[in-house]
């Protein structure tokens, strides 16, 4: 006798039971608090933000601790959530010429206004395991100096004021793209599509920014500026008539200087790649900047030779909570289909079987025609 | 109306939707029943749930359920697979609605991969879960064109394939997702069902509504209408039969899933619509495995 | 019979920037008409035939066709629809590449049958025995007609693409060196069974090379383009035995070995 599968949803629940099992781990080990993730995997909960589009420090640690560092399946916690919020409106865009920098460097100028200023960064540290951090030493406080309040000039700006690069570009349409609001369409204005690249997955964008240095679609990029540091967030309230500052958040931004050799609608000048994203995440700002001069070509009238500059490929697979869903769906059943593909095997190999009899039994008669 | 969870920490709107986004979902599905078979693009939100794992479909039941609906849910035929169970769950959280495996007395059915056996009514909706909702998408990559093709009707391509398949098979190789034409104009992806299912779509009473939420399309069959699945006039349409009757019920003319019994090459064949068969068993039919309709969780 | 040509080109300049892609072209073409466009290379040949067979917008003129119910339409004012619907049934192109025309992993018979399907033909039987009818007139073995033009050598392809586009028995074909990529025995071949065809079909074409042995062999008449613009146009017996201008002088006496 045959008894149907039933159970799925105790099934379920038993599994929900020892995911959570497994996400305490030992529990004789204190349980990680969210202040501790906030504040000593603070780059994980910028990533988590940035592609999870929710700057809030301390989600980003509820979800990376609820994920048990999936980070993947963090942002997909914190997109979720998002989703469910009520929109109040559209923020003015963020003056990053006013940011109070922590870091700021360029790649083209040896010294500029407001100097080159490191901050934390992994960039000349040596890759060697530091023992020490396994235990719970002190650090020393960090050297710090007063600010001269005296706005450090974005590198960008410098340049414009010579023209030798492009504007900053205007809008396409009054309105600013929300592509969490309206259905995405190909074509797209260049604002819904940095929208796209700053929530895109940071490997993905890693990986398209570095195949256009190889050489698939090279666009010459030099490191204006890469600026880290935090910006006010200001709210236009209409009833009121004025804006207000709604908070600050930390932001990078990386602004990527490529040669231009003109055409027949722009004289030769440099051109821009920008990426902006929030927290700190300088890999993911320079990938996002390479990604988004690349996905210019056809605006610039250059050749669409490689993937990176093909922005229905680009911008299709660049949400990694998307590509994961999809990729993983894979593991729900498919029996029914299966079924029919099974049924369409059996039969073709049967006809295959069939054809191969009848084939060797003419070739069996041959020797008697010729007789 | 908001429904708040046990904990009382968050509160969710009613069948977890705000109603702005429900309006334009609405908005969406209602283009699409005015154009039957045309892809709506709408603003897909990220859910609860994984891409892929019926997100469009949730959306769209989440934009037509009713506190007075009842819901049913299966996958793959069956109330009881857990992807089935889990999008009920939900909708029996955020929307404190009935829900029911009883396919005549649900007025929803929410579906990934089949369509009930039982003829469904006027009055019911049927919500399908679409992976890849282009029927066009594997013979051109590019949504600028296939966008084109649709509009213009340039449905040679399709054609071309189901030539193919007969070229190299001698048939139709096409067993699921099997195109169809939608009121003589649109072709449309009937979603991962099997071929199997293609004419319970034709002149339905029932409406059936359509959600990709990765790709962000909806569209809509409204109740009796015209669909034609692809075929030649030589080489005319045929859906799947099987030989043997479902082990359990003994239904003839219905999907069945085959599932192994042994390692030996054992297997039997029992009905995809578990609903279906249950219902047949109570009503005293019995397949050769049937023993006493005992049911087991494990 | 009508006495208004098929295709009327009125004044079409196309500029690529400040570049000149052609200038100020006027033609008219014939039913049964073959036409060359002779040219060195960059001389504009491709910009023209591509402004007048709707495949690139001419920055300035018209073009328009004679439709069959005998109206002349103007083509960039016909909805995309329609053009479309005019380009896959009542014409032909064959590209220069063979791989630009044809759907390189569908079968040859599919490749034929392609344009069939697309205004409703729905019998497969019917579509096949076209297909077989079609590859036998450009001399494909009908063994061949499951397999994928990638597995044909350049010549077969070729006359595959020509195939494909005369199927549905359109009225005026575009053609962009149909012979340029070959090598010069598999060209005489092909070029012997396009006149045969043009003339059984009463094709009117519009042939661009750069090799005035092909306009010899195929056109009633030739137009020599220099730097985007025309300079000669006649019947090609004269133009080409008794070239009047000078840069037409150099061009038949430098190249042409008929
Ligand atoms: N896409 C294009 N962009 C810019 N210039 C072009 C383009 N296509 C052709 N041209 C220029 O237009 C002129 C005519 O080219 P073309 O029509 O290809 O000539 P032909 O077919 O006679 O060789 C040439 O100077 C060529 O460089
Ligand atoms: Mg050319």
């Amino acid at each position: 006798m045959y008894v149907a599968v039933k159970g799925g949803e105790t099934a379920i629940r038993n599994a929900h039971r020892l995911l959570a099992n497994r996400r305490r781990g030992d529990p004789s080990v204190p349980s990680l608090t969210l202040e501790q993730i906030a504040e000593q995997l603070a780059l994980a909960c910028d990533r988590v933000m940035s592609e999870g589009s929710v700057y809030d420090r301390d989600l980003a640690a509820l979800a990376i601790k609820q994920a048990r560092g999936d980070l993947i399946e963090a942002i997909f916690l914190l997109r979720a959530y998002r989703t469910t919020l009520p929109r109040f409106g559209y923020s003015e865009p963020v003056d990053t010429a006013a940011m109070q920098v922590e870091r700021r460097i360029s790649a083209t100028y040896k010294d500029l206004p407001g100097g080159q200023m490191l901050g934390p960064t992994f960039d000349y540290t040596h890759r060697l395991l530091d023992p020490a951090l396994a235990g719970d030493e002190e650090v020393e406080a960090p050297e710090s100096h007063e600010s001269d309040e005296t706005p450090v000039v974005r590198v960008s700006d410098i340049l414009a004021r010579e023209g030798l690069i492009e504007n900053d570009g205007v809008s396409e349409s009054e309105e600013i793209g929300d592509l969490t609001r309206t259905p995405m369409e190909f074509p797209m204005n260049r604002d819904t599509r940095l929208q796209a690249l700053s929530r895109g997955d940071e490997g993905f964008l890693l990986a398209l920014g570095y195949s256009t240095q190889r050489g698939y679609a090279r666009s010459h990029p030099f490191a204006g500026e890469i600026r880290i540091g935090e910006v006010d967030v200001e709210f236009d309230v209409p009833e009121l008539g004025f804006t207000v500052t709604l908070g600050r958040i930390r932001v990078t931004e990386c602004q990527m200087v490529n040669q231009f050799q003109g055409s027949s609608k722009a004289p030769p000048q440099f051109t821009r790649g920008y990426g902006l994203v929030f927290g700190q995440s300088e890999r993911k700002a320079m990938a996002m900047a390479l990604c988004d001069r690349a996905l210019r070509a056809t605006e610039l009238g250059e050749d669409i030779v490689a993937a990176a500059q093909d922005e229905e490929f680009v911008i299709s697979h660049s949400d990694n909570v998307q590509a994961t869903g999809f990729v993983e769906h894979l593991k729900l059943p498919h029996y029914v289909d299966f079924q029919a593909e099974l049924d369409l095997v059996r039969r073709m190999r049967a006809e295959h079987a069939a054809r191969r009899d009848s084939d060797s039994d003419s070739d069996s008669a041959m020797p008697e025609a010729a007789e | 109306m908001t429904i708040h969870t046990d904990d009382g920490l968050a509160t969710y709107n009613f069948a977890y939707l705000d109603e702005q986004t429900k309006r334009m979902i609405r908005r969406a599905i209602l283009k699409g029943i005015a154009i039957p078979g045309y892809q709506v693009p709408f603003a897909s939100r990220e859910m609860p749930m994984p891409y892929g794992w019926g997100t469009g479909g949730v959306q769209v039941t989440a934009a037509v359920i009713g506190p007075d609906d009842v819901l049913k849910v299966i996958d793959q035929g069956a109330d009881d697979t857990t992807n089935a169970v889990s999008i009920r769950n939900f909708f029996a959280k955020v929307a404190e609605v009935e829900t029911t495996t009883d396919t005549a007395t649900a007025s929803i059915i929410q579906t990934r991969h089949r369509i009930p056996e039982e003829k469904l009514k006027e009055g019911q909706i049927l919500v399908y879960q679409v992976p890849i909702p282009e029927p066009l998408r594997f013979l051109e990559p590019r949504e600028t064109e296939t966008r084109k093709m649709h509009a213009l009707s340039e449905y040679g391509l399709m054609h071309v394939k189901l030539y193919e398949d007969i070229a190299k098979n001698g048939h139709i190789a096409t067993t699921y997702a099997y195109p169809v034409k939608v009121e003589g104009r649109y072709v449309m992806d009937p979603s991962p069902t099997p071929k199997f299912d293609n004419p319970k779509m034709h002149m339905s009473d029932a409406l059936q509504l359509f959600g990709a939420g990765r790709e962000k399309r909806i569209y809509a069959i409204p109740p009796h209408t015209d669909v034609v699945s692809l075929d030649f006039e030589d080489y005319p349409f045929e859906v799947q039969t099987f030989v043997e009757p479902c082990a359990l019920c003994a239904a003839h003319g219905v999907y069945l899933d085959e599932v192994i019994l042994d390692d030996k090459g054992g297997r039997m064949f029992v009905c995809s619509d578990t609903d279906h068969c249950e219902k047949r068993r109570e009503g005293g039919h019995r397949g050769h495995l049937a023993g006493d309709a005992r049911e087991t969780a494990q | 019979m009508t006495d208004q040509p098929l295709l009327c080109v009125n004044g079409v300049s196309k500029f690529y920037g400040n570049r000149i892609g052609c200038q100020d072209v006027g033609l008219e073409l014939w039913l049964g008409e073959v036409l060359a466009i002779v040219g060195e290379s960059g001389s504009g040949k491709t910009t023209l035939l591509n402004c007048i067979s709707t495949r690139l917008p001419p920055t300035a003129g018209t073009v328009s066709y004679r439709m069959r119910d005998g109206q002349m339409r103007d083509l960039y004012r016909m909805g995309e629809a329609e053009r479309r619907f005019l380009m896959r049934t009542d014409w032909g192109f064959v590209h220069q590449n063979p791989a630009d025309g044809l759907r390189m992993s569908v079968s040859a018979g599919a490749n034929v049958g392609e344009r069939l399907m697309a205004v409703g033909e729905r019998h497969y039987g019917n579509i096949r025995e076209t297909a077989e009818d079609w590859l036998g007139r450009v001399e494909i073995g009908l063994d061949r007609i499951d397999d994928q033009p990638r597995d044909f050598s350049g010549g077969m392809r070729q006359r595959l693409q020509i195939a494909r586009n005369l199927v549905t028995v359109p009225r005026l074909v575009f053609m962009d060196e149909p012979t340029g990529g070959l090598d010069v025995s598999v060209q005489a071949r092909l070029l012997d069974l396009l006149r045969g065809l043009v003339n059984d079909l009463g094709l009117a074409v519009v042939v661009v090379t750069h090799d005035l042995a092909v306009a010899r062999l195929l056109s009633h008449r030739i137009m020599v383009m220099k730097d985007g613009a025309v300079v000669e146009t006649g019947l090609t017996d004269r133009v080409l035995d008794d070239p009047r201008e000078p840069y037409t002088q150099l061009l038949v006496s430098s190249i042409l070995q008929v």
